[in-house]
């Protein structure tokens, strides 16, 4: 039973390396055989997550908006993304005769592949992590915030002005928002001492920082929260499309699957973010203790690494929809504003209290 | 470039926006040429006339009794106001008496026109500030009013109900409880658009200061209506030149000199309470008796110059018929609400952004097809 409790998916990925050593002998064929394999099925994974996000989406919306969402294609209309795809992969991928070719069509894999890449050091469950990498706080927030340029890259080479200023608004809003990010992740690394998402993950053993971290923990997690839903253009601060605004932003022009290709990023990132904040404040995969109710944390002990990791995540997820389904936009000087007068003074000031408490010792 | 660069950049620095004729938030087909210096406005130019249909000059060949029709496609959305407009003209014309109970019914069903067309306005205001959620919410009661129109009229949108001498047909036995029902749908619920929407701080920064339109300039530009009202004038045409029987009712005139457009907002919310205000006062009251006056098989009006102007949902909708004596009018001129409300955007929205730019358009409420009629 103890074996079930602290089961690891290193022991799986062992025992599948060892079995692919005997097929395959060559040192280096072996290393890129599971490059592929690991590659291809994080793939598969994301893009089934992609579809669940929208399925989700939808149905978050309907609920949020009086009205019963996809409900026609599959049961409760769980196929109805599927349909989407389809139909997007038969439209015509269209580029305009004025645009920059190469950088249009290329920047939806930049922007694609800055979000898969970010997916790479998430602890999804105990002993399950794709590369344990001992700074992978630094690699999240370095990676993702490359998706700048694909944006602006997108924005530039549509040769349309919708476009143009919504990558510019996307260049000021994702450059400003880092800070804050940034500010907040560093709030945990200091009480962690580690920029390792495991090691991050391990430290809240014994309780989730968002708990033992007191007041200066939760007011990073929130600003964390709002940051984060900016730097992934989520409404409220969806700026950079603003369909009422600029038709679309910076890919007005897209079409047919590199459309889809943004859409796509837009759901991985969601999905990465709300796994950081999962992972950093509310304890990764590690379950839910009461400190001295044995019975009740053995119960908790129960349910799987995975369940904890997911339904986390999930919780975030569903919060950020609900942003997107309650408020309107905001300006793009009241967004800038915001960064810049409020959250990123109260975070700096958070942070030296965050410091002074690891000093002190007040967190353990 | 494909629009032909020397047209578009006019300095160095300026970067000229074509919104509209198709754009998500300029509902319908107005086209406002915008330069801007990045974010902000440097000036606007409304381009008018991609749904010009010429409804003043079809009229000169249709009959007193045909004409009105012409006009639900106008400003859709206060379809049956128009079209009391162009009765109320043909009546004062021919100093025809309305039976009193057409005169109710066609107050009810005015009024709950305008509370649909503030409803639809508060679901777009809502929706082109990027938030979708109030859209439902308010399309669930205006779906309410259309059901009664269906009912009553027949038609959901471009409805023709009102008749020179009163109404087409008489309603239906259930209108009062239907209408009973829908008022009070509409007050359980309304608590909830100003949870969703009025008490949003994003919302409410987003239109405070924004597109301040002065008392004097309303007036030089011809303002009229909750835009008019929201800028401290005084303009409610069934306050001022009350018609069709709106002296004997209760009501205020909703009046802010918040100036800008969250004092818009805020007008239009409460005039949708007036509103019900007006209907309650009726629906228990309507009485009985003939729905239409008895008017010649064709109408034909004396030889003069007849103006008529009504409180629309946008503002004040004026009818001018020059007749010769004939059977059609000499010539027909609307002064449509919106027409002059667009004049101001060009004036209010410079120096803005972007975005507030569309905050003042959906808080001006601009109906295309009235512009260019």
């Amino acid at each position: 039973m103890n074996t079930l409790l602290s089961y690891s998916f290193s022991s799986l990925a062992t025992y599948f390396h060892n079995w692919l050593q005997s097929m395959i002998g060559n040192g280096i064929l072996l290393t890129i055989t599971e490059l592929v394999i690991v590659g291809v099925v994080l793939l598969v994974f994301l893009i089934l997550l992609a579809f669940f996000l929208g399925y989700m989406e939808r149905k978050v919306a309907a609920f949020m908006e009086i009205r019963l969402g996809p409900n026609r294609v599959g049961p409760k209309g769980t196929l109805q993304i599927v349909a989407d795809t389809v139909k997007l992969l038969f439209k015509e991928g269209f580029t305009p005769d004025a645009a920059d070719k190469f950088l249009f069509n290329l920047a939806p894999g930049i922007i694609i592949t800055t979000a898969l890449l970010a997916v790479a050091p998430i602890a999804f469950a105990r002993g399950f992590q794709i590369w344990d990498i001992n700074i992978g706080v630094l690699y999240i927030s370095s990676v993702s915030s490359m998706a700048v340029i694909g944006i602006l890259m997108a924005g530039w080479s549509s040769s349309n002005k919708y476009s143009l200023i919504g990558a510019m608004r996307c260049g000021a809003q994702i450059v400003s928002y880092e800070l804050s990010i940034g500010l907040s992740l560093v709030s945990i690394v200091v009480l962690t001492g580690s920029l390792s998402l495991n090691d991050i993950v391990e430290s809240q053993a014994n309780g989730w920082w968002i708990f033992k971290g007191h007041i200066p923990v939760m007011i990073a997690f929130v600003v964390f929260v709002i940051a984060s839903t900016a730097e992934i253009n989520r409404a409220p601060f969806d700026l950079v499309e603003a369909d009422q605004e600029l038709t679309g932003g910076f890919n007005t022009e897209y079409a047919g699957m590199k459309f889809a290709m943004f859409l796509m990023a837009e759901y991985i990132n969601l999905f990465v973010v709300s796994a950081v904040a999962a992972t950093i404040f509310l304890g990764g995969w590690m379950p839910f203790h009461i400190g001295g109710l044995t019975g009740f944390n053995h119960v908790m002990d129960y349910i799987p690494s995975s369940v904890w990791f997911f339904g986390k995540t999930l919780f975030i997820i569903f919060i950020i929809m609900q942003f997107r389904w309650t408020f309107p936009r905001l300006r793009i000087d009241q967004l800038l504003n915001l960064e810049w007068k409020y959250l990123l003074p109260i975070s700096m000031v958070n942070v030296l209290l965050v410091t002074l408490m690891a000093i002190m010792g007040w967190h353990l | 470039m494909i629009l032909g660069e020397e047209d578009y950049i006019t300095e160095e620095g300026e970067f000229v926006v074509n919104m509209g004729p198709q754009h998500p938030s300029t509902h319908g087909v107005l086209r406002l040429k915008v330069w801007l210096d990045g974010e902000t406005i440097k000036k606007v130019e409304p381009h008018l006339g991609y749904i010009h249909r010429s409804i003043e000059k079809m009229s000169e060949s249709l009959s007193y009794r045909q004409y009105g029709y012409l006009t639900s496609r106008m400003d859709y959305l206060s379809a049956h106001i128009n079209n009391l407009a162009c009765a109320l003209v043909v009546e004062k014309a021919l100093q025809v008496e309305v039976p009193a109970r057409a005169q109710a019914i066609r107050i009810v069903i005015g009024e709950l026109t305008r509370i649909g067309s503030h409803l639809l306005w508060f679901a777009s205001a809502g929706l082109d500030l990027g938030g979708v959620t109030p859209f439902f919410y308010a399309f669930r009661e205006r779906e309410a009013i259309n059901s009664i129109m269906d009912e009553n009229c027949g038609a959901r949108l471009t409805q023709n109900f009102m008749v020179p001498g009163g109404i087409v047909y008489d309603v239906r036995p259930d209108f009062q409880s239907r209408v009973k029902e829908v008022l009070k749908q509409f007050k359980d619920n309304f608590h909830e658009y100003n949870e969703i929407l009025t008490g949003n701080v994003i919302f409410q920064n987003r239109l405070k200061d924004v597109g301040i339109l002065t008392k004097e300039d309303a007036i030089a530009f011809g303002c009229t209506g909750p835009t008019a009202r929201a800028s401290g004038l005084s303009c409610d045409i069934r306050k001022m030149y009350p018609y069709d029987g709106y002296e004997k009712l209760q009501f205020d005139e909703v009046i802010s000199t918040g100036c800008d457009s969250w004092a818009r907002y805020e007008v239009r919310m409460a005039e949708m309470l007036q509103s019900v205000r007006i209907i309650e006062q009726l629906i228990d009251n309507i009485p009985e008796g003939d729905i239409v006056a008895k008017t010649k098989n064709v109408i034909k009006l004396p030889k003069g110059e007849f103006y008529q102007r009504v409180e629309t949902a946008r503002g004040e909708l004026g009818v001018y018929i020059v007749s010769d004596g004939g059977a059609s009018p000499y010539r027909c001129k609307y002064r449509s609400p919106n027409f002059a409300n667009l004049s101001a955007i060009p004036h209010i929205a410079r120096g803005y952004k972007i975005g507030d730019l569309i905050a003042i358009m959906a808080t001006i409420d601009l109906i295309i097809p009235d512009i260019d009629r």
